[in-house]
């Protein structure tokens, strides 16, 4: 038997979940039922407990912390948990694993779940030993009557516990910190030993019985049609079984399929043989034209002029008309591609007017939405199975894969798996914003800012949507309207701009350009005013205090521990001691993302040959309370080297509307000798609300490497990635 | 007909020759221990052994297969972990864990060639495997584990 097909049999658990609310009433149980007191956790008349993993695994452990958060709260041995990854299902919450997300909106939920079941087995104790429930209290599995010390084990408890009534959250209790086992502590997650065994199972990896397997040519130009197709030469490959084609996506392009001829085979080798086989006559439309060096140009205009006011402070035109000493830049960013690992992949089987799927998505509820439009069938009708991910960074919140099979699997009547090979995974992504930034300060006798005017362009997410879309909304709080400077004249804008190429969320998304263009700019100022980086810094972020930022008002900036990581990086890199020159230095850089306050110290050797090597980085990180340190730590070694990639290496190009990089040889990313030697990050203690770590390591990297850069050379980098600029 | 090893099974194959041995091991076997990442040789994924030593699986055509003793990463111990997977663990390496198997195919072989490996040997042998999620520094650490060398 294969792997999924354990997976499939092992459902009941999911199955038994699959009525109900967020917490569901239960009326007593049937013998040998799982007592279920919330939607996220159960508990059998064994005792073994069983917490749903609602969120998608792509490496950040939450599949493990988050149950930890219940099983903390309900006091049992993670050993005897089993967790069981969701299958999409609104009832969950969201499941859109993105964003930095998870704990900020569920840590709360998951405690409430533990809670719950905690005190129901303390007041069915209660209720056996006819005593207060305050007297009794729930630890490490059992439920102990505090003055007599008698003693009952929740397996005991199961069925009496299951007829109490579900309290409010009202009634509920929560553990004082110092009573935590798990929260705050290393757990090893949950599919370690999978994972180094070759055990774990990845959308890549998800079999059916009967599939079969496709491989998919789409127009090499965003929005081209089919005129012809001879499939002749293909069907001829040995393997091959027909070949299907896949209507081409209405903008705008939303997560729907892109459209074009599978070539469909018994294994994946054949397919891809029978594709290269096909003869595909394209319309390629107007984008056939389309050239980001064209392009670059016209966003780099845009940027210069006016464009919407996204924050307003004081009179930057008037400052500036004062004639004082101006200082002014352009920053370019160009267009990124997410490239997990695993590239997307999925498995489905229409059947019956219902589709079940297995895929690698980061949100399953999108993959039921968006498969049920593509087949026309009800959201309801799509079961979809989260697998592991073999990397996410925001590609696989976008399930265009999993409709693609399950639209093959409604044209072949078979089970079929979706692969994208790396080309594919390259050519259609939806790529990390191109964008440009321009910045123009006037300071004075120190340096300092009296006015700051910062504009930036960018085809924007919105256009996934809006094919009118011109401006970033979302994209404004990410680095733009919230720069936290202490500059009595500032203004923030947006100018317009779109291309034709799918534009979506990568690993901190706006917050990549944006943090290396003002990151950068301050360095700029603090160099040009010969003053210290980190004192420089401190100066412009000024005194600690609160600052309203424009859009959601629930999540104003706290200065004061912006101030408190650039301390705390500078104090762990020796800041004050170390003395950059040529050939080695030191930058620094600061940024607020996904509400946690992020600065990086990055040391870099340039060689005679402009070669940079990266020997330490030094992140100090404060994102509220944490839950799983040590996967924190992981998140943030790993975001050094996702920052280490854009900045140094990262470029997707188009001529003639087409993506010019296709694999790992021109769109390199960061190996073992080009990535940071050696991330040392440095959790700040804070029982502030849980923030965001997936993303926020990375917006810092670029610019803090670029400013080392500078200390090292002299030589100013403003367009990424670094590879473009010679450094000697 | 070609035949082969696998993980300590003899056996048989007659499809196409040109297949790679990566696909054979995913596709016909059902060893997805095995991972694709590029289909050319550029990421390591597909890592496994060829007659013991370190070999990319999607750039082995089952041609020059026949006749080897293949291992994958679901054959490198039975029943008790290599080493260099309990070092993995140990150092709780994986993120996402889809390179993992690569990683550690190629980290036993670097070993079983140089088995106190200096930092660069460690950066020569492991640069053709990425990690998009950036574990480098544990991977490092955990080759210096398994070896017994000074971190």
């Amino acid at each position: 038997m294969n792997r999924v097909e354990l997976v499939v049999s092992r459902r009941g658990f999911l199955g038994i979940f699959s009525a109900g609310a967020f917490v569901l009433a239960t009326d007593g149980l049937e013998a040998d039922a799982t007592w279920q007191p919330s939607v996220y956790l159960g508990m059998e008349p064994s005792g073994l407990v069983t917490i749903v993993a609602h969120r998608s695994e792509m490496g950040t452990g939450i599949k493990t912390s988050l149950p930890m958060v219940a099983a903390d709260e309900l006091d049992v041995d993670f050993k005897n948990v089993r967790v069981e990854q969701a299958i999409g299902d609104a009832k969950y919450g969201s499941q859109d694993t993105d964003g930095s997300n998870s704990i900020r909106s569920f840590y709360e939920a998951l405690r409430i779940a533990g809670a719950t079941a905690r005190t129901m087995l303390e007041r069915a104790a209660a209720a056996q030993w006819s005593v207060p429930a305050a007297e009794c209290k729930a630890r490490n599995e059992q439920v102990v009557h505090m003055p007599s010390g008698k003693k009952a084990s929740y397996a005991a408890l199961v069925a009496a516990a299951s007829k109490q009534a579900v309290p409010k959250k009202e009634e509920l209790t929560f553990k004082a910190p110092s009573e935590y086992r798990y929260i705050g502590k290393a757990l090893p997650i949950v599919d370690l030993n999978d994972m180094c065994t070759g055990k774990a199972v990845y959308g890549i990896d998800a079999k059916m019985p009967g599939m079969v397997y496709a491989s998919i040519e789409r127009s090499p130009v965003m929005g081209g049609k089919i005129v012809s197709v001879d499939d002749r030469e293909a069907r001829l490959v040995k393997g091959v079984l027909q070949t299907a084609t896949i209507d081409p996506m209405k903008p705008p392009y939303g997560f729907q399929a892109l459209g074009g001829v599978a070539v469909i085979a018994d294994n994946t080798w054949a397919a891809m043989q029978g594709r290269k086989k096909l003869k595909v006559d394209w319309d390629l439309g107007a984008n056939a034209s389309f050239d980001s060096g064209t392009f670059k140009t016209m966003l780099r205009e845009s940027a210069r002029k006016p464009g919407k006011v996204a924050r307003n402070v004081g009179d930057v035109d008037a400052e500036f008309a004062k004639g004082g000493k101006i200082i002014e830049a352009d920053y370019y960013v160009p267009l990124l591609a997410h490239t997990p690992m695993e590239p997307p992949a999925a498995v489905a089987e229409f059947k019956n007017g219902k589709v079940i799927a297995w895929a690698a998505t980061q949100n399953p509820q999108a993959v039921q939405a968006t498969v049920a439009a593509a087949v026309g069938i009800k959201p309801a009708d799509v079961t979809c199975h989260v697998t592991l991910l073999g990397g996410g960074f925001g590609r696989k919140s976008k399930p265009d894969y999993v409709a693609e099979a399950a639209v093959l699997s409604q044209k072949t009547g078979r089970p079929v798996k979706v692969v994208w090979s790396r080309e594919d995974d390259i050519h259609f992504d939806y790529f990390h914003s191109v964008a440009a930034m321009y910045m123009k300060a006037s300071v004075d006798a120190k340096g300092r800012p009296t006015a700051w005017l910062q504009r930036s362009a960018f085809p924007p997410i919105e256009m996934m949507f809006d094919p009118k879309a011109e401006y970033g909304t979302s994209q404004m709080g990410m680095g733009w309207n919230d720069v936290p400077f202490d500059i009595a004249n500032h203004r923030a804008e947006n100018g317009p701009a779109k291309a034709p190429v799918r534009i979506g969320w990568m690993r901190s998304v706006a917050n990549i350009y944006h943090a290396f263009a003002v990151q950068t700019f301050v360095d700029e100022l603090a160099a040009a005013a010969n003053r210290d980086r980190v004192e420089y810094l401190l100066d412009l972020l000024g005194p600690s205090r609160i600052i309203d930022l424009p859009g959601d008002k629930r999540y104003p900036l706290d200065v004061a521990r912006l101030r408190r990581v650039v301390e705390l990086a500078a104090e762990k890199s020796r800041w004050a001691s170390r003395k950059s020159g040529p050939g080695h230095a030191w930058g620094i850089a600061v940024h607020r993302s996904f509400l946690s306050y992020i600065a990086a110290v990055v040391e870099v050797e340039v060689d005679a040959k402009g070669k940079v090597r990266i020997p330490r980085v030094d992140i100090a990180v404060d994102a509220g309370m944490v839950v799983h340190p040590e996967r924190v730590t992981a998140q943030f070694e790993g975001a050094a080297v996702f920052g280490t990639s854009v900045a140094m290496l990262g470029e997707v190009t188009l001529a003639d509307g087409r993506v010019q990089q296709g694999n790992f040889n021109n769109y390199p990313v960061a190996r073992m000798p080009e990535a940071p030697v050696m991330t040392h990050v440095h959790i700040v203690p804070s029982d502030a609300p849980p923030a965001g770590v997936g993303e926020p390591g990375v917006p810092v990297i670029s610019p803090a490497i670029c400013n080392a850069i500078f200390a090292a050379t002299g030589k100013r980098v403003r367009e990424l990635p670094v590879k473009k600029t010679k450094l000697v | 007909m070609i035949e082969l090893r696998v993980n300590g099974s003899a056996r048989k194959f007659d499809g196409d020759g040109d297949m790679p041995l990566l696909w054979y091991l995913r596709d016909e076997l059902n060893l997805t221990g095995t991972k694709f990442g590029c289909g050319m040789g550029l990421c390591g994924a597909c890592t496994v052994h060829v007659n013991g030593a370190a070999a990319r699986s999607c750039q082995t055509t089952m041609k020059a297969a026949a006749g080897k003793s293949i291992t994958t990463i679901e054959g490198l111990a039975n029943g008790h972990l290599h080493p260099v997977q309990a070092a993995w663990e140990k150092g709780n390496v994986p993120q996402c864990g889809y390179c993992q198997s690569g990683q550690i195919m190629q980290a036993v072989a670097l070993l079983k060639e140089k088995p106190k490996p200096t930092d660069k040997d460690i950066d020569d042998a492991m640069q053709g495997n990425i990690c998009r999620c950036g574990t480098y520094q544990r991977i490092r650490a955990a080759i210096k584990v398994a070896a017994g060398v000074k971190a």
